[in-house]
């Protein structure tokens, strides 16, 4: 690991300005993606900012009947919240389908947005990879790419996002809250907040330099059965390669957003519409520009399948 | 000039080989630029944390995890390191009394924690409940991982006490019961390669059981 300095941030916007101005500063919050990334030198920051002491811990809520989530929450601490069981069940149970115990008493709520690929391309520092070295090239597109993304991919990147927690945030329309370095904050939808690979795969997410995420909102509660299903290579503690994230209501209307197929949780709000129809009409509108490898053209109909798994299950109550 | 200089040992003759295999076999564009970065000296930060109950005030290098510090600076070898990227759960410890990996958070980051490790639970003239548990079940082999299965499982039996759901739980809204299914998801952050999974589970049943 290359040697950096280290401070303890005191304020957010002091955290944010601090970020700003010194050259190649990275936030540390849980730590447990980016110091890993750190010791195999994909990440290779000269100094972090730890965030951990600020007071951006607790879930509280908002006026207009939703919550307001701190970036500093720990996952296994969302996870447990009893107003988080009772009206977002759907991010509980995405929150605990992903990492171990260990890892989500660490991971925070806005470090788990902000997690970097699980690409093995993007973590081989022998190999090219436009995401970690703009300009390199792709070797996961000619390589192994079982796992990697189908849909919004492009000549550049077939990445996924790793997060699950993201893609109930995504059903669920939360919107980050951040600091600037000059101290403005801003509300960011996290349907305008992650970006597609495109030419530019290094850049994930619409954060300006030096910006901090503060809070992650939910809107107020929206009923209906609240399902995430993951699929995955074995029963716990492993990535997926098709999740599902919905909120069904009782008409068979709803809304979802997929995991484990693209550069962002995939949400196509045009093929909610037809959620009454049944998964293979909502399946072919989500993948509708698909453009998979040999390797991961399964996760194509996987994704029909796990649709009919969570509207099956929805039905059920 | 000393002969010797020029001399070029079997074994150096191996490294140089190698050395010059892997530039030729390197293709260009993951070359890194030399830049003075490379040589930045190391940093140094104090920490100061409680340790199974004695203090302990450190100057590290900010590199180094809470990992490293147990074990090479404070000589608590009990914490072990198995793949140091959070995938293995050897390492895991109680810091204020939740479990982590501890290979994968900077010692620096944990001013004042209260860290607890398996030679903090028990010793052998007087072991942890959780301790004796695997002991009586017969729930390791080799032993490499245990220091981190039992560290996890005293923070799994505390996270069902505090209403903390998982994966398994069938009803969400509802507490989760002490089921072998619920143990073996909570536990799944730790790697046994001897396979002694089912004792463990053991071991864990029974502890829950006398605790409840």
């Amino acid at each position: 690991m290359k040697p950096f300095t280290y401070e303890r941030a005191t304020s957010p916007a002091q955290a944010a300005a601090a970020a700003a101005r010194t050259r190649n500063a990275k936030f540390i919050a849980g730590g447990t993606n980016l110091l890993d990334l750190m010791k195999i030198g994909v990440e290779e920051p000269d100094h972090l900012i730890d965030v951990n002491g600020l007071d951006l811990d607790t879930v509280s809520p908002t006026d207009d009947g939703g919550l307001r989530i701190g970036a500093l929450v720990r996952n296994t601490d969302l996870a447990a919240d009893r107003r988080v069981r009772k009206d977002y069940a759907l991010l509980s149970r995405a929150l605990l389908a992903g990492a171990s115990g260990q890892l989500r008493n660490k991971a925070t709520t806005a470090g788990n947005l902000l997690q970097r690929t699980r690409c093995p391309y993007f973590y081989d520092t022998h190999q090219a990879c436009n995401k970690r070295l703009p300009g390199s090239g792709c070797a996961a597109l000619g390589g192994f790419s079982r796992s990697l993304g189908i849909v919004g991919v492009s000549k550049a990147c077939i990445a996924t996002h790793p997060s699950d927690m993201a893609v109930a945030m995504r059903a669920l329309d939360a919107i980050a809250e951040t600091v600037k370095p000059d101290g403005a904050t801003r509300r960011i939808p996290l349907a305008d907040f992650y970006t597609l690979p495109g030419n530019t795969p290094h850049i994930e997410n619409t954060l300006t330099p030096g910006e901090l995420i503060t809070a992650v909102t939910l809107p107020r509660p929206l009923g209906g059965t609240h399902l995430y299903h993951k699929v995955r290579d074995r029963a716990s503690y492993a990535f997926a390669p098709v999740s599902v994230a919905a909120v069904v209501q009782k008409d068979g209307t709803g809304r979802l957003a997929v995991g484990g197929v693209a550069h962002v949780p995939w949400r196509v709000e045009a093929a909610e519409a037809a959620l009454p129809q049944g998964a293979r009409a909502v399946s072919a509108r989500l993948l509708a520009d698909a453009q998979p490898t040999a390797q991961n053209a399964m996760k194509v109909p996987l994704v029909e399948r796990t649709l009919a798994a969570v509207l099956a299950q929805a039905k059920e109550g | 000039m000393d002969t010797n200089d020029l001399r070029v040992s079997r074994r150096g003759f191996l490294k140089l080989s190698a050395a010059s295999a892997t530039l030729a076999a390197a293709p260009p564009f993951i070359a890194r630029a030399a830049t003075t970065d490379d040589e930045r000296a190391p940093v140094t930060a104090k920490v100061s944390l409680e340790v199974n109950g004695a203090p302990q005030a450190l100057v590290l290098d900010t590199r180094t995890t809470l990992l490293d510090a147990l074990r090479e600076h404070m000589h608590l070898t009990g914490t072990k390191k198995g793949c140091d990227h959070g995938q293995c759960g050897a390492c895991t410890v109680l810091v204020d009394g939740r479990r982590i990996n501890s290979c994968l958070t900077l010692a620096v980051m944990h001013e004042g924690a209260k860290i607890t490790t398996i030679e903090g639970l028990g010793t052998p003239e007087r072991m942890h409940p959780m301790q004796a548990a695997f002991v009586k079940h017969d729930g390791y082999q080799c032993g490499y991982c245990t220091p981190g299965q039992i560290c996890s499982a005293v923070g799994t039996l505390d996270e069902i006490r505090r209403d903390v759901p998982s994966h398994v739980t069938a009803d969400i809204q509802a507490r989760a019961s002490l089921t072998r299914d619920e143990l073996r998801e909570r536990m799944s952050g730790n790697l046994c390669r001897c396979g002694a999974y089912s004792n463990i589970v053991e071991a864990i049943t029974e502890v829950a059981g006398a605790g409840a």
